[in-house]
Formats: structure tokens, C-alpha cells, sequence
């Protein structure tokens, strides 16, 4: 098995009363999909948000390599290796589509300024497949190339762990299937990513692992195949069946 | 640096020494009013260093400048003349500071809010502790000729056009446009979006307050209803925001009409110039979006690039 990247360890987030997640656990190996996955309200993006850093945990340990970063603020943690695009995407309007790849690169993990940044954010751009629109205004871009810059800004901070928050939600049948090629292709790179996401197509095909969330706790962890043959998670996604 | 850099440089260069030759000229009325354009763009420019970038509108200009007059009328007597705007820079920046860590969580209209309110705050402080010690105002009495404060002035605008080139031009100039774009996509790149906020506010404290103990020579009688007059920090607003905050030379653009424009209506309807105000800001907001620079832009779109 490859090395562990990171770690979730008993991770609990309470707001008030509610506990959005109740005691997660689990692994995320070097070059590994790792799709979280659960109906509704089940847990999915507050986890993800306390891997960014968005907010804190209320207890429990998230180690990057090794080293603890529950708790602490998000440009912190990104400094440190963790990259995510998020579930309605956010570019920076009054930059130019080379710009928002830019402000990846300049304050990142790994960071590059001034020729190098923008040479790098061209290379990235033309990777995830944003060819000629490239000099567009970003206010003009469709749907999924606006998916294309986030995700390049993403990658352009080389994350040790990209966080995608449900990267292909809305695109049509076709785009899909570009988007989850386009996924594949960065696992094939080495790159270690946690999907949040409601498509199973891209679940099957992407995920090397899936943990299902269901009202804040794993209730189950394995091959896309297995999970979602197991009752538990069926009976999460369909409600419970009297007649079975 | 490339060649359009160094031309530019060139041409600010020369435009700041011609404009420093004024007073060689008049010593008089259009020198007072060229001190007062001086004033405010140094004010207007800082102003937009952050305010432009971020999209944080700032109401505590008022605050800043106060603060500096202060130190002159306080320190002038006893201290030498160059080191009070350096006191001032300091102060100014203490005050921003703390301000930046108050207010760190505050966005949008609660930040325009407070910083008002932070003007007023320090005046009712400043008057109260006077009420309790005795004084009133107090006398500025220096040789200090209206030349000297414009060509002061002028300096500091060069110095403050000098650091907003190099701010722009920075790691965190592009953090600031960031921050101002979308400030969660910013946490999330890995920039200290508090850490940018704050020094640039304490950049633009610094400014004001130096402005401040600069001028306080020219009112010759200081007391805090007129030191801190919010009325201040809302001319500055809209000076800025008529030139336009997308680029450096843009809030210039904005002090140079309107100084001219306050001037005649404070002469012929010295009672209007609160309506002034208003009228003009509507007129930004619903005319002149992105102000001068905005319009320069667009224009600039038509005709430059639409024949392509």
C-alpha cells in the first residue's frame, strides 16, 4: 500500500446542536481517488471544508503528511499542500482566465511568481483542456470551462491532496464524459485526490476507495463496487424498504 | 522593468517636477488651491492603494488626518519639524492596525460603518479629554509658508504614486486584487488574506496622518470638529471613486475636477455643498461607474481595439 497522505482521525464537528459529522476515520494514500460520497446533508462537504480549513473541527485529528492541520486557518493549510475547488464555482471575475490560474501558483504550496507563474498557468490551463477561450473574459466562459479554470487554479499550488467538491455536478451527458477522463488523467499523473460527488457513473469509474457518509458517520469504506452493493448504503441512498 | 515602465516612470518624473515649479509662479490663490489638489490626491491616492483593490470602503480617512494635525499642533513647540510627520506615519499606523485587527471579520457595509464611526470615536475621545484638561483648540503658529506645505505635499505624492507602482506590481498588490475578487477563493490559494488586509490599511493610515501633520500649519487653529471632520473622508471617497480606483493615476483624475468644482460652489453657494456631495455621488454610482479611468477604459475599448 502506498503512503499515507492524510489522515482523518475521530473527527467531529458539532454546530450547536446539530453534529454535522460525527467521528470520521479514515485514509487517503499517495496517488489515490478517494470519493466521499452519501445522500443529502449527510456530512460531505462539512468534511471536506474541514480538510481545506474552512472551519475547524470541534475535535478529533487531520494529519497532512504527518503533520496536524485540523484547526488550522485555510491559507495555512493550502500553504501546506491541500488545493480544492468548491461545489458552486468561484472565479475571480475582474481577472483575466490566466490571472485566476495564477493565484493558485503565487501563493501555493509550491509558488511561482511572474513569467514562470504565468508560463506555468498556460501549461495548466492547456492540460485541463481550455485551449483557444484562453484569452476570453472569464465572465464569458461556459459552464464547464469555468469548471476547467477552477480546477486548473487548483493544480496550479501542486497540491499534495486535491480536494474536488462535486467538480462535475451539472454538466451534460457529454461533458461528463470529458469531465471524468480529464480526472482520470490526473490520478494517472500521481496525483492524490478526494472526489466529493453525487454521479455515480463518475463514482464507478473514477474512485479507487469510496467512504458513504450518512447523517455525519462513515457507515461504510471500500471499492466503489462493494459500498454500493451494501445494504446499509442503499438503505441510506433509497430509505428503508418494509416489503424486503 | 521594460521599456514602457522606465517611459512611464520618465513621464511621472517629469510631470511631478513641472508641477513642483508651481509656486515659482503664484504664491497666492492658485497656489492655495493647487496645496488643497495636492492634499487631496496624496489622500485619494492612498485612499485607493487600499480601498481600490479590495473593494473595503474606508470612511476613517478622517480619522487618520486628524490624528496627524494633532501631532503637529501638539509636538510643534518642542519637537523638530521633520520628525512630526514621521511621528504621525507611526501613529497612523498603530491606529490602522488596531483598527485591521478589530475589524478583520467585518465586510461590506458593517466595515463602512465602523471606520465612520471610528472618526467620530477618536473626536468625541480627543474633545472629552480636553474638556477634562482645559483646553480648546489650539494655535499653530509656524513660519511655515503655504510653499513649504505644497512642495512637502508634493513629495509625499510622489512617494505614495512610487510605493502603490511597486505595491501593484507586487506578490501583494495581486493578493489585494484577490482578496477584493473573492476573499474565500483567496484563503483557499494560500494568501494571509488578514495580514495583506492590515498592512495595506496601515499603509493608507500612515499616508493620511502624514497628510495631516503637514497641513496642520495652514489652519493655524486646530480643534477636533474641524481636525476631524467626517465630511473629510466622504471627499476623499468620492474623489476617488469619480477618477477611479482601477488604476494609480485614477483617483487624480477624480481631486483635480472636483477640488475645482468644490472650490466655485463653496464661492457663489458656500450653503449648497453638502447637496454638492450627494449629487455627485449619485452621479458616479449611476453615471460613472468605475469612474474616469472606467470611462477612459471603455472608450479605449471602442476605439482602440474594436477596429480589429
Amino acid at each position: 500500500m502506498a503512503r499515507v497522505v492524510l489522515e482523518v482521525r475521530d473527527v467531529t464537528k458539532r454546530f450547536g446542536g446539530l453534529v454535522a459529522v460525527r467521528e470520521m476515520v479514515f485514509d487517503v494514500h499517495h496517488n489515490e481517488v478517494l470519493g466521499i460520497i452519501g445522500p443529502n446533508g449527510s456530512g460531505k462537504s462539512t468534511m471536506i471544508n474541514m480538510i481545506s480549513g474552512t472551519f475547524a473541527p470541534s475535535s478529533g485529528s487531520i494529519r497532512l503528511n504527518g503533520q496536524e492541520i485540523a484547526g488550522k486557518p485555510a491559507h495555512r493549510i493550502a500553504r501546506q499542500g491541500v488545493a480544492r475547488t468548491f461545489q458552486l464555482v468561484r472565479l475571480l471575475p475582474e481577472l483575466s482566465v490566466v490571472e485566476n490560474v495564477m493565484a493558485g501558483a503565487a501563493f501555493g504550496h509550491r509558488k511561482r511568481w511572474g513569467s514562470e507563474a504565468e508560463s506555468f498557468a498556460r501549461t495548466l490551463l492547456d492540460r485541463v483542456g481550455l485551449g483557444r477561450q484562453i484569452n476570453m473574459p472569464v465572465s464569458s466562459l461556459t459552464y464547464i470551462n469555468t469548471k476547467r479554470v477552477e480546477l486548473a487554479r487548483a493544480l496550479a499550488c501542486e497540491p499534495e491532496v486535491l480536494l474536488l467538491d462535486e467538480w462535475l455536478a451539472g454538466l451534460n451527458p457529454t461533458e461528463l464524459e470529458t469531465g471524468i477522463d480529464l480526472i482520470k488523467s490526473l490520478r494517472d499523473e500521481g496525483r492524490t485526490i478526494i472526489l466529493v460527488e453525487h454521479v455515480m457513473d463518475a463514482i464507478r469509474s473514477l474512485c479507487d476507495r469510496c467512504v458513504v457518509m450518512s447523517s455525519g458517520a462513515k457507515i461504510a469504506e471500500g471499492t466503489p463496487l462493494d459500498v454500493l452493493a451494501d445494504a446499509e448504503v442503499i438503505r441510506a441512498y433509497l430509505g428503508a424498504d418494509e416489503d424486503a | 522593468m521594460s521599456m514602457r515602465d522606465i517611459r512611464n516612470l520618465f513621464l511621472a518624473a517629469l510631470a511631478l517636477g513641472l508641477v513642483a515649479l508651481l509656486p515659482l509662479y503664484d504664491t497666492g490663490y492658485i497656489l492655495s488651491i493647487a496645496t488643497t489638489m495636492a492634499m487631496f490626491t496624496v489622500l485619494a491616492t492612498s485612499w485607493a492603494l487600499f480601498s481600490g483593490p479590495t473593494h473595503y470602503i474606508s470612511l476613517a480617512t478622517a480619522a487618520f488626518f486628524g490624528l496627524g494635525t494633532f501631532v503637529t499642533g501638539l509636538g510643534f513647540q518642542t519637537l523638530p519639524m521633520w520628525l512630526l510627520p514621521i511621528i504621525a506615519a507611526g501613529l497612523g499606523a498603530v491606529l490602522a492596525a488596531l483598527v485591521g485587527l478589530v475589524t478583520l471579520r467585518l465586510s461590506g457595509v458593517y466595515f463602512v460603518i465602523f471606520t465612520l464611526g471610528l472618526a467620530e470615536l477618536v473626536r468625541q475621545v480627543v474633545t472629552w479629554v480636553q474638556n477634562r484638561t482645559g483646553q480648546r483648540g489650539m494655535y499653530v503658529l509656524t513660519t511655515i509658508t503655504e510653499r513649504d506645505i505644497y512642495w512637502q505635499l508634493i513629495g509625499l505624492a510622489a512617494l505614495v504614486f512610487l510605493v502603490g507602482w511597486l505595491i501593484a506590481r507586487s506578490r501583494l498588490g495581486f493578493a489585494l486584487r484577490i482578496i477584493g475578487n473573492d476573499e474565500t477563493v483567496a484563503k483557499h490559494s494560500g494568501i494571509d488574506t488578514a495580514a495583506a488586509k492590515i498592512l495595506l490599511f496601515m499603509i493608507s493610515g500612515a499616508v493620511a496622518a502624514v497628510v495631516g501633520a503637514i497641513v496642520a500649519p495652514r489652519y493655524i487653529y486646530i480643534e477636533p470638529s474641524t481636525a476631524f471632520a467626517p465630511i473629510l473622508s466622504f471627499q476623499v471617497v468620492i474623489m476617488a471613486l469619480l477618477g477611479g480606483t482601477g488604476r494609480l493615476w485614477g483617483p487624480l483624475a477624480g481631486v483635480i475636477p472636483f477640488t475645482l468644482l468644490w472650490e466655485f460652489i463653496s464661492r457663489n453657494a458656500p450653503n449648497q455643498t453638502l447637496l454638492l456631495l450627494g449629487v455627485a455621488f449619485l452621479l458616479i454610482v449611476y453615471v460613472l461607474p468605475g469612474g474616469f479611468v472606467g470611462l477612459y477604459e471603455r472608450l479605449r475599448h471602442r476605439f482602440g481595439s474594436g477596429g480589429q
